[in-house]
């Protein structure tokens, strides 16, 4: 398990002192030995565990909130059990006009009042774009996973998928597209959610600020499998990033041992081509994620399950099982040692 | 108070000298006849019954079933939620229970349970017989029974609906291509019909039957909550009837209205969808706080304390929850001045929401405080609604709902909501009020019971997802990762799941268990003071003894000997001479006594209606076309049937003396009439559905370049507009044709009407003939597909009126309508204004405004 935390963590900044123990349950992986650690401790997804500016500010603006739905959900019960015991003959006009005109209307109207200026006076910040020249990229809702792809200044684009890194401090832009159903894009961590719109393309501009592992989901219904559509969030210093986003630029390096080279031969002899890219080979299809660097990725399927062998031969000889609806048809036909040689291959394309 | 007082005093002037008891053996002989007339039928004819009591309790019922139908799906999805990566249900059977479990709630529960409570309730609390329109009450229930075993029965086919409760498309439109998006569209689309029939009914029998003397700051809160939530959904409703109907087409026949391909927008489902949407919330919260009225002053033993603060303001919640339904899409990338707007709107329904509690607070201030089993229901109510309403002020807030929109936060709030602000209010007013259907209390101690299990375990279930919301759990997933520190919130959340359904089975098994020894309760057995509970325990099938004459807002509190003087007949209506089923139709604001109306009996049309016109949208569901047409002249032809036998008859006499000097016309036409209201509020519903289309057209406006698109290929002008110059010229000789009648002149009316028919015919072809001839594809565009559906939306609507005209023409030659009983023509004459309305808006928009844009 430790090989296996290490290499899934790989490029990823050790945790900050001040909670160094939650940190590292949150860099555990989803299906992996994980589920034995106590729950509470991890906070992967969670709005409450805020590593952006947009999210540090809606967990502010939170906390002041339940203090005062606290504070005025008490007073209204006190009223009520004081209005329950009190004897009828201490009620009188002025307690008539305090109660409904004073509790009923004014408090209400000045308290919202205040909500709104303190609470609105952050919504500028929340929806406008991100400074020109900062990180573009692109997320194409799929059903049911993300198609990244990164807009470097200068240079081609490169198309990735359920997986985004991230550099710290720096804002980014993302430009929010699908072409099938409506999904939103949500890292709890880090920002608010937005839509994505068949027809339109939505913006959202995030600052991470802290470094670490954080996962998005998919918040709008869309579909079967809409529960298993999540990513990875990598956010990781800025020369880090840089190295990473390099790297993935690059074509496949071609696999240097026979049972990966078998593997991609059956991987393009069996048409995954088709569906798949994989840059620096004939396969070249669009329809499902890109696998140029599958091995590199911390998950599959979406950030359903560890990108491990044993998952990448289930995921290929089974894949509705894994995730219900999906696109990919299952390969049960194929011999196993066939399917094992692909998940190798495919593993191995670092 | 002191208004209460005022008008005490004031109404004391306005009444009549009461009569002097008639003799016992007369009193009998009256009680026997009204108990004759208005005798339940037995045996299998039971069900041919219309009388507001059987139909009342049948719809109750039937609601209470649906509500435990979704309740079981609920635990279900509860189950598999408990553990992390469950497979106890699969995905696609997990997504069609929330999605049955939400449509099933909101559709098959909440909103029927208002009406059924209100046709139970309103006649009794207003003093009426009945309902003003008992037969279509009766095709109301036998409509929603249809329509929710349909679409309950889906589920066990694997055949339900999986888009979400609220349908998005693309989605529902070309992901899920079977079955399950039909049934949704079309089986509601009936059920909302249905709805709107009773809306309709409601608002009648609240502003035309009440008791004389019950002047508009004297009608029961109950009553002003449903008159409002009623008058709410002839507004919010339409829209969505109007986006399924869209989706439906779009579905069936390839119209792209949501389809970005062919210029079509996912988010005119979204805006047309929560138009709907949030209003609907209001309209099932505020008829169920409308319990909390009655029951509140009830048990604090003093009336309710801001009658007018509370009217206005439930009056300002239905006027602000349509201007609400934006905070729903805040996460749409809309502009955040649009934003803005709608947060701080949506932070304002919190002031008269507010305003009302306070009221109910200061009553019990006011009053000295009973214990009992609805007040604890009522209280519980309170501590989760308010909790709800606090929770809904954040996520109104912008910033804020960008992180808890669709979220598990979202769903424990419009839990907090919709139990607090619905369920616990029901639970309340189901203790309050069972005595008047049963005769019988239902049990204290289980009532005890009932509340601390779902109290507690309601807490236990809901509060949770607030907090695994903002942990990252997003709504409507069929299972989360175990390490996403969810597991633990998830299995208390299961936990209280069981807990309150353990409450919900002790309040099941409190109404079900027979309670043959248990006494009768005495009358009024809270000591209330609204008409209801003048009821005897058992109740009888004729609502009121006699009908009496009201000069407070709680007469049983403020009228003395009022249960004696109605029980020996002294009011209005005591006898039933002529073996009719009768009522008081008064006016709507002083309720002054116009119109003594006759109320059709026990029959089984408006079964055979509902059942024949559910035909057609269930066979259409299959796309068999022909067997659905079929149907839908089956029912056409029934509902003429109903209409001739059953309506508009002609009274033996023109008058009838109703008791205490007072003399009323039996027949009425035109605006005293009820039928004329009814046609006056259905249309305005109908309206909307109309007006709902073009804001679509407009909508397409706003986000294409170029729309129509350039070059226009039609519809062109001169067809359009001559086809509306037509239809305009059908409406004024219908106009003509109603005053001809009523001068006498038969041969002008029948020419008239006749004419009238052919000129409509031919405007509705030269309306087609605009885009037919310019060559206007639907499929191949939205432009066209909304410029068809504006003609084919007017056509449909005057092929109606021509059968109206017809029926009228039919009636005058029977001898059934003449120059003074001319219902039918008033009738047919006001529907033809808003057809008139509907041809001229058509027109100006697909020929006037492509000219001026």
């Amino acid at each position: 398990m430790t090989h296996h935390l290490r290499e899934l963590c790989r490029g990823i900044e050790p945790p900050s002192q001040r909670d160094s123990g939650a940190k590292r349950a949150e860099v555990a992986l989803p299906g992996s030995a994980v589920a034995l650690l106590p729950d509470g401790h991890s906070r992967i997804q969670s709005a409450l565990n805020p590593a952006g500016v947009e999210a540090a500010g809606i967990e502010n603006l939170f906390w002041w909130m339940v203090a005062g739905t606290t504070v005025v959900w008490l007073g209204v019960m006190a009223l009520t059990w004081h209005s329950v015991r009190t004897h009828p003959e201490s009620f009188n006009r002025r307690r008539e006009a305090f109660i409904i005109v004073g509790c009923g209307a004014i408090l209400p109207t000045v308290v919202l009042s205040i909500l709104l200026v303190f609470g609105l006076s952050a919504l500028p910040g929340l929806v406008a774009p991100a400074p020109s020249g900062s990180l573009k990229v692109v997320v194409s809702g799929e059903m049911w996973w993300w198609r990244v792809r990164y807009e470097p200044a200068e240079g081609q684009p490169i198309i990735l998928a359920n997986e985004i890194h991230l550099p710290v401090g720096e804002p980014v832009q993302f430009l929010l597209e699908s072409d099938n159903v409506i999904h939103s894009f949500w890292i709890p961590s880090l920002a608010g959610k937005m839509d994505l719109i068949p027809g339109r393309t939505t913006r959202l501009a995030v600052t991470p600020t802290k470094t670490g592992l954080f996962r998005g989901v998919c918040a709008e219904y869309c579909g079967t499998s809409h529960a298993l559509m999540k990513f990875d969030v990598v956010v990781e210093e800025k020369e880090e990033f840089n190295r990473w986003l390099a790297h993935q630029a690059t074509p496949a390096a071609p696999p240097d041992n026979p049972l990966a080279q078998r593997g991609e031969k059956q991987f393009l002899a069996n048409g995954c081509g088709a569906c798949h890219t994989v840059r620096g080979t004939n396969a070249a299809g669009v329809v499902g994620p890109d696998l140029t660097h599958l091995g590199s990725r911390l998950s599959i399927a979406a950030a359903s399950w560890p990108n491990d062998s044993a998952h990448l031969r289930r995921w290929i000889a089974d894949s509705d099982k894994i995730k219900p609806g999906a696109y990919m048809p299952k390969f049960d036909m194929l011999r196993s040692d066939d399917v094992n040689a692909m998940a190798v291959y495919l593993k191995g394309l670092k | 108070m002191s208004e209460h007082r005022e008008a005490h005093e004031a109404g004391k002037r306005d009444a009549q000298p009461l009569a002097e008891a008639p003799p016992k053996e007369v009193q009998r002989a009256q009680e026997e006849r009204l108990l004759k007339i208005w005798e339940t039928p037995g045996g299998w004819r039971y069900w041919s019954s219309v009388n507001n009591s059987d139909i009342g309790v049948w719809y109750t019922a039937t609601a209470f079933v649906f509500f435990l139908f979704a309740g079981v799906l609920a635990l279900l999805m509860r189950i598999q939620l408990a553990v992390p990566d469950n497979d106890f249900l699969s995905a696609e059977v997990y997504n069609q229970a929330f999605t049955v479990h939400g449509s099933v709630m909101m559709f098959l529960f909440a909103i029927p349970i208002f009406e059924a409570i209100a046709v139970l309730l309103l006649p009794q609390m207003l003093g009426a017989r009945d309902l003003p329109f008992p037969r279509l009450s009766a095709f109301g229930f036998w409509c929603y029974l249809l329509g929710g075993i349909f679409l309950c029965g889906a589920i066990f086919f694997d055949a339900a609906p999986r888009g979400g409760w609220f349908m998005y498309p693309p989605l529902t439109s070309k992901y899920q291509t079977d079955i399950g998006a039909d049934i949704w569209l079309l089986g509601f689309s009936f059920i909302e019909v249905a709805a709107i029939a009773a809306a309709v009914e409601m608002i009648v029998g609240t502003l035309k039957c009440r008791p004389p003397g019950m002047r508009i700051n004297l009608i029961p809160l109950y009553a002003w909550y449903v008159l409002v939530a009623a008058s709410m959904m002839l507004f919010a409703f339409p829209p969505l009837i109007t986006g399924s109907m869209l989706l439906e087409i779009e579905r069936a026949f390839g119209w792209p209205f949501f389809d970005p391909a062919g210029g079509g927008d996912p988010l005119l489902w979204q805006h047309l969808f929560w138009l709907f949407g949030h209003p609907e919330v209001y309209v099932v919260f505020l008829p169920s706080v409308a319990l909390i009225a009655m029951i509140v002053p009830t048990f604090s033993r003093t009336p309710i304390v801001g009658y007018g603060w509370v009217v206005l303001s439930a009056v300002g919640t239905g006027f602000l929850s349509f201007g609400l339904w934006v905070h729903h899409m805040f996460t749409t990338g809309l502009p955040g001045i649009s934003l803005g707007l709608f947060s701080a709107a949506s932070q304002a329904v919190a002031i008269p929401t507010g305003v009302q509690i306070f009221c109910f607070i200061a009553t019990l201030a006011a009053g000295r405080v009973v214990r009992s089993v609805p007040m604890l229901f009522a209280l519980g109510s309170l501590m989760i609604f308010v909790l709800g309403g606090l929770t809904g002020v954040m996520v109104a807030l912008v910033p804020f709902d960008f992180q808890a929109h669709d979220s598990f936060f979202i769903v424990g709030h419009l839990h907090y909501v919709m139990i607090g602000g619905v369920i616990f209010p029901m639970l309340a007013g189901l203790y309050y009020f069972y005595p008047l259907f049963d005769g019988k209390k239902l049990s204290d101690r289980l009532g005890k019971i009932a509340f601390w299990l779902t109290f507690i375990g309601f807490n236990i279930t809901f509060m949770p997802m607030h907090l695994a919301g903002l942990r990252g759990m997003p709504r409507r997933v069929f299972t989360y990762p175990a390490d996403a520190g969810l597991n633990t919130l998830n299995l208390i959340s299961t936990v209280g799941a069981f807990i309150l359904a353990a409450g919900i089975a002790v309040v099941v098994w409190d109404v079900i268990r027979l309670k043959q020894k248990q006494p009768y309760s005495e009358m009024n057995p809270w000591g209330a003071g609204t008409l209801e509970w003048l009821q005897e325990m058992p109740g009888k099938p004729w609502g009121m003894r006699s009908i009496p004459e009201i000069d407070s807002c709680y007469p049983l509190w403020d009228q003395p000997n009022l249960q004696r003087d109605v029980d020996e007949g002294r009011f209005y209506l005591p006898d039933a001479e002529e073996g009719l089923r009768e009522t008081l139709v008064t006016s709507v604001i002083d309720a002054v006594p116009q119109q003594c109306a006759r109320l059709p009996g026990s029959s089984f049309i408006p079964m055979i209606a509902a059942f024949s016109l559910g035909g057609f949208f269930i066979l259409g569901t299959y796309h068999w076309w022909w067997p659905a047409v079929s149907s839908l002249l089956l029912a056409v032809a029934v509902f003429c049937y109903w209409l001739w036998t059953g309506t508009a008859r002609t009274p033996e006499k023109d008058e009838k003396y109703v008791g205490l000097g007072l003399t009323l016309p039996i027949y009425v036409s035109g605006p005293a009439s009820i039928s004329w209201w009814s046609v006056f509020i259905t249309m305005l519903a109908d309206l909307t559905a109309f007006i709902s289309l073009v804001f679509g057209y407009f909508f397409f406006w706003t986000i294409h370049d170029d729309f129509p698109p350039q070059p226009s290929p039609g519809p062109g002008v001169f067809w359009p507009t001559l086809g509306g110059g037509m239809l305009l010229a059908a409406w004024a000789l219908t106009v003509f044709a109603r005053r001809w009648n009523r001068s006498g002149n038969s041969a002008a009316f029948y020419t008239g009407l006749l004419t009238s028919i052919v000129l409509a015919a031919a405007g509705s072809a030269a309306l087609v003939a605009g885009p037919w001839l310019t060559g206007l594809d639907p499929k191949s565009h939205v432009y066209p597909a909304t410029v068809w559906v504006l003609v084919l939306w007017t056509v449909c609507h005057v092929a109606v009126g021509i059968i109206m005209q017809l029926y009228c023409l039919a009636r005058k030659l029977a001898g059934q309508m003449t120059a003074r009983r001319d219902v039918e023509i008033v009738n047919v004459t006001l529907y033809w204004h808003f057809t008139a309305l509907t041809a001229g808006i058509t027109v100006a928009v697909i020929a006037g405004f492509p000219l001026v844009d």
